[in-house]
Formats: structure tokens, C-alpha cells, sequence
């Protein structure tokens, strides 16, 4: 393990009955980056952090946090957590829950403090069950940091949050990175891991299928798109060469292609009336969506042959 | 290994003492759980040892009576619903799990929750004594009332090993019932309600079989009355309830988690 590695998953392998959750998954957490890892629901991402937090051992493999046992205690004094669907003490007070998991930690922060860096100073004197979906999330993540952990797990950290919430929990990890914190975050928003991640591992049916920052996985899709209103017909343009792909969205048309500089000069030469052009680059999700499907057209192929 | 990451011994007393407050300030927040387990012996006392008992011909017999089968009674209700139903919806919320990826010290889970149990179980009994006190007239020597005090909060335990291995088998939805299922049959058929010698022949002969019978007869004995006083093979047998139930009980939490 390098000095710079402070979790990992090696070959790690995990099965429930017939199904393969993970299927011999390599994955380093590096100090201070934000790692997101991203799939489809049963794509194996819960699994992986479930063996990185030691709540489950490697059918085969192995799983080390701070180069320990993740089961161990000393390795999981250093650790935060917020899990996806745990629900807390209704009937305590968010300051109770503070303390209590607190209490666990050799040098927690001081109540005070979790409560101003996690935003929920207001939240402190209310009973967890009384609090909304939102408000919820929110303690659990001052339970993740209530003592400055130097890895948190978040699992989906941010459904159910308002927009000024989830700007507010971002403006939170971002911090927490700079100030050498590592960061696990699963999540199905793209635009998050876009946000936030340094790096992203793609899995899906237990495997990762990609790996990298997020400017990486993005050229993993060369393809740029094309929208524009026209009226320029479908089956021609499908016919050109560089096009992958054409559809009509209302009166807007979208083109999609490898040379895309060729295609759009031939667009405005054959359609003056052409407006409301926009050229861009392939966000995260589409990315996502092509490798998903790619490798689950692989698995597939694979299992027919 | 880095110094600032050990913890004192003072501190992880510290977190076993906050996770047991925390236990036990919850339970008292949950009318569902503190009310019944609480009022309901005591309100049986009332009624069948005070309110139904005419006092003429052995109604002091039958009010110290009362008092030591409803203790024995009144003690399963913690442990098997403080442990029985809240391990299961523990279990089933994911709050097991969230703290197994805590670093909460080993055993401060169930030590938290067996000091909660002790606590109600001294509650219920220290109550019903004074319900037989004043209302029942009740005297006995001081050194039965302490007897029976501690047969009270040890005798909680066995019934926390089986609340534990229901809770750690059962779903949130059916614990309750099922709790409900062994506790109030078991009451019934150890002679808590009914003393024993009135029920059939039968149900005489299998009474030892539960772990109630035991802890009735043990508080009989402690109370000075017509126990037959073989407390210590009583204890043997909790003590072997509560050591195989919680064995038990380990293997269902460690699949679990």
C-alpha cells in the first residue's frame, strides 16, 4: 500500500447466494481526494463501501482501511459514516445523538462545533423524529464528522436535500477535502460527483468499468452534440458520414457525432434558417449512460457465447 | 500506533455509561414501552392484592404473595421487550448496522441495554414494594425486601438473552407479538397470576420448564414465603437460560450484521 493510500479493495469479491455483487474489484482511496462512486441501483457501489467499512468480509480478496483489518476498532475510530438508510433514535434530541456517537471517539470536536460545521446549530434542541427528510440527512452527516474523521463514507449523502441544502452540504465536503479529508460518496446524481469528485469509478454488475477524473471519463465518450432548431430531415442527416445519431425533440433537432466541426458546416450550408445552435461536449451522464451500457452489452455477449 | 487514537479507560467507561443514559432516556420517551411495563404490575397489585383481597382469612398471605409472582412478572417485561422488539427494529432500521461501522466499544451495545433493563426491572419492583407497604400492609424483615429487590434486577436477565435471540430472529413488525406471545402464556402457566397449586396437575408438572417458574419460585424464596427454597438450583437454571439464549443469540447478531 502506497503512503498516500488510506483505503483500497483488492480483488475484492463478495457474493449473496448465486448473485456476484462485486466481481474482483481493485479501488484506492487516495488522502484528501473525493472518490465518487457511481452505477446503476445493484451495480455493486454499497457493497464496496460495506467491505471497506468492515460491516462485511471479502468472499475473496481483501479490504484495508489505513493499511488495518476495517473491522478493527483503531481503524474505525478514523472514519465517518452516513449511511443511506439508517434510522436514528427517534425519541432523542439531534444534540443526544451528538453526544452519543460522540462518545465513541477518542478526541471528538466539540458539540458546538460539529453543530456550526455540519449547519444545524438551530436543529440542535429538536427531537430527531420530529425533523424533515432533509433535516435528517443533515444530522447524520454532523454524526459522520463529530470527530473530524480522516475518511467519511457517504452513501447518497444528499437525497432528499433542498437546493440551498445540497449547495450547503457541497461548500461542507469541499472543506473537509482541503483540509485532508478523504471522501467516499455514492451517488446517482451525476452533476454531484461532476461537482465535487477528483476522481469517479464507474461500477456496474460488480465490476468497475471505468476509472478516473471526471475530464477522463467524459473523453471516454468522444461524441459531442449538436442542438439547434431546423428543419433539416432526420433521414438525411442520418446518412451522413460522422453522424451516430439524430432525433427530433419538438422543434428542436439533436445530432450526435465524431466529427462533429464537418457535420454542423454541412448543417448551415443546407439549412440557412438554422438557430439556436449549441455545440457541447458530453456531460457525465451521458458517459455514464454509454459505459453502463456498454459493458452490460459485454456481459451480455459474454453470457450468450 | 498514533497516541491520539487510543482511548482511555475513563473514556470508554465514559461511552459505555452515554450509550446506556441515552438507552434509558429513549425507553422513558416511548410511552409504548415505559407505560405498560411500568403500571401494569402494579396496577394488577392494586386490584388483586389490594382492591379484590377481602384481608379476612390469609389476605396478608395472599398480598405478599401477590407481590413477590408480580415481581417476578413485572421484571420479564423489560428485558424481553427491551430487548426483543427494540433489537429487531434496531436490526431492521440499520441502526445495527450504522453502529457496527462505528467504533463504539465492544459490549456497549448490550451492556447499555441490560443496564436499562436492570434499571426498569428495579423501578417495577421498588414500586410494587410500595404499593404493598402502605396499601397492601405487607411487613416483612428488611433483609426480604432486599432479597427481593435483587432478585429482581438480576432476575431480568435471562429474560434480556431471550428478548436478545427474538430480536435478533424476528422482524420489527412481528416482535411485539411474538413477545407478547411468550410473555403472557409463560406468566400464566409459572403461576404469576394464579398460584401454581390452583392450576391442572399437568400444568404443575411442566412448569419448570420455563424460565419464569424459576424466578417466581426464587422470589417467593427471597420474600420469606412458601417457596420451596432451592434458590440455588433455580439460579443454576437461569443462569443456564440466559448463557444459551445469549449464545444463541450471538451467532443470529453476527449474521446480521
Amino acid at each position: 500500500m502506497t503512503g498516500s493510500t488510506v483505503a483500497q479493495l483488492e480483488n475484492a469479491v463478495k457474493r449473496y447466494g448465486a448473485v456476484t455483487a462485486l466481481d474482483g474489484v481493485d479501488l484506492h482511496v487516495h488522502r484528501g481526494e473525493l472518490l465518487a462512486l457511481l452505477g446503476v441501483n445493484g451495480a455493486g457501489k454499497t457493497t464496496a463501501v460495506s467491505l471497506l467499512l468492515g460491516l462485511q468480509r471479502p468472499d475473496g480478496g481483501r479490504a484495508r482501511l489505513f493499511d488495518l483489518d476495517p473491522q478493527s476498532l483503531a481503524a474505525r475510530r478514523r472514519v465517518g459514516v452516513m449511511l443511506q438508510d439508517a434510522m436514528l433514535q427517534a425519541v432523542l434530541r439531534v444534540d443526544e445523538l451528538i453526544r452519543l456517537t460522540s462518545s465513541y471517539y477518542p478526541q471528538p470536536l466539540s458539540l458546538q462545533e460539529v453543530a456550526r460545521r455540519a449547519g444545524i446549530e438551530e436543529l440542535l434542541p429538536r427531537h430527531y423524529g420530529k425533523l424533515s427528510g432533509g433535516q435528517k440527512r443533515r444530522v447524520q452527516f454532523a454524526l459522520a464528522i463529530c470527530a473530524d474523521p480522516e475518511i467519511l463514507f457517504l452513501d447518497e449523502p444528499t437525497v432528499g436535500l433542498d437546493h440551498g441544502a445540497r449547495t450547503a452540504m457541497w461548500k461542507s465536503l469541499r472543506e473537509l477535502v482541503a483540509r485532508g479529508c478523504s471522501i467516499v460518496l455514492t451517488t446517482h446524481y451525476l452533476e454531484e460527483a461532476e461537482a465535487l469528485a477528483d476522481r469517479v469509478a464507474v461500477l456496474s454488475r460488480g465490476r468497475i468499468v471505468a476509472e478516473g477524473s471526471v475530464d477522463e471519463i467524459r473523453a471516454h465518450v468522444a461524441q459531442r452534440r449538436i442542438r439547434c432548431i431546423s428543419e433539416l430531415n432526420l433521414e438525411m442527416l442520418r446518412g451522413w458520414p460522422g453522424v451516430t445519431q439524430a432525433r427530433r425533440d419538438g422543434e428542436r433537432l439533436e445530432v450526435a457525432g465524431d466529427e462533429i466541426e464537418a457535420v454542423l458546416r454541412r448543417m448551415l450550408a443546407a439549412d440557412p434558417n438554422l438557430r439556436e445552435l449549441e455545440v457541447r461536449r458530453a456531460g457525465l451522464a451521458e458517459a455514464f449512460v454509454e459505459i453502463t451500457t456498454d459493458a452490460e452489452a459485454r456481459t451480455q455477449r459474454k453470457e450468450a457465447a | 500506533m498514533d497516541t491520539a487514537l487510543r482511548m482511555s479507560s475513563a473514556r470508554v467507561a465514559h461511552a459505555w455509561l452515554t450509550e446506556a443514559k441515552y438507552e434509558f432516556l429513549r425507553l422513558l420517551r416511548t410511552p409504548s414501552f415505559a407505560l405498560p411495563t411500568i403500571l401494569f404490575p402494579s396496577m394488577f397489585y392494586i386490584l388483586f392484592g389490594v382492591l379484590l383481597n377481602d384481608g379476612s382469612r390469609h389476605g396478608y398471605g395472599v398480598a405478599a404473595h401477590l407481590l413477590a409472582s408480580y415481581s417476578a412478572f413485572g421484571v420479564m417485561a423489560p428485558g424481553l421487550f427491551g430487548f426483543g422488539v427494540v433489537v429487531a427494529m434496531e436490526r431492521e432500521h440499520g441502526l445495527l448496522t450504522l453502529k457496527r461501522a462505528l467504533p463504539m466499544p465492544p459490549g456497549a451495545y448490550l451492556l447499555a441495554k441490560m443496564l436499562m433493563a436492570m434499571l426498569f426491572a428495579a423501578i417495577v419492583v421498588m414500586l410494587l414494594m410500595l404499593l404493598a407497604a402502605t396499601l397492601g400492609h405487607v411487613r416483612m424483615p428488611p433483609g426480604n425486601w432486599i432479597a427481593l429487590l435483587i432478585t429482581a434486577v438480576l432476575g431480568v436477565l435471562p429474560f434480556c438473552a431471550i428478548g436478545l435471540f427474538i430480536g435478533t430472529r424476528v422482524g420489527a413488525q412481528g416482535a411485539p407479538a411474538v413477545v407478547n406471545l411468550i410473555y403472557l402464556p409463560m406468566s400464566f402457566l409459572s403461576g404469576l397470576w394464579i398460584p401454581l397449586q390452583f392450576l391442572p396437575r399437568f400444568l404443575q408438572q411442566i412448569a419448570p420448564l420455563w424460565p419464569a417458574y424459576h424466578l417466581g419460585q426464587i422470589a417467593l424464596s427471597a420474600s420469606g414465603q412458601d417457596g420451596d427454597h432451592r434458590t440455588a438450583l433455580h439460579a443454576a437454571v437461569l443462569a443456564g437460560f440466559s448463557l444459551a439464549f445469549f449464545a444463541l443469540a450471538q451467532r443470529g447478531l453476527r449474521r446480521a450484521g
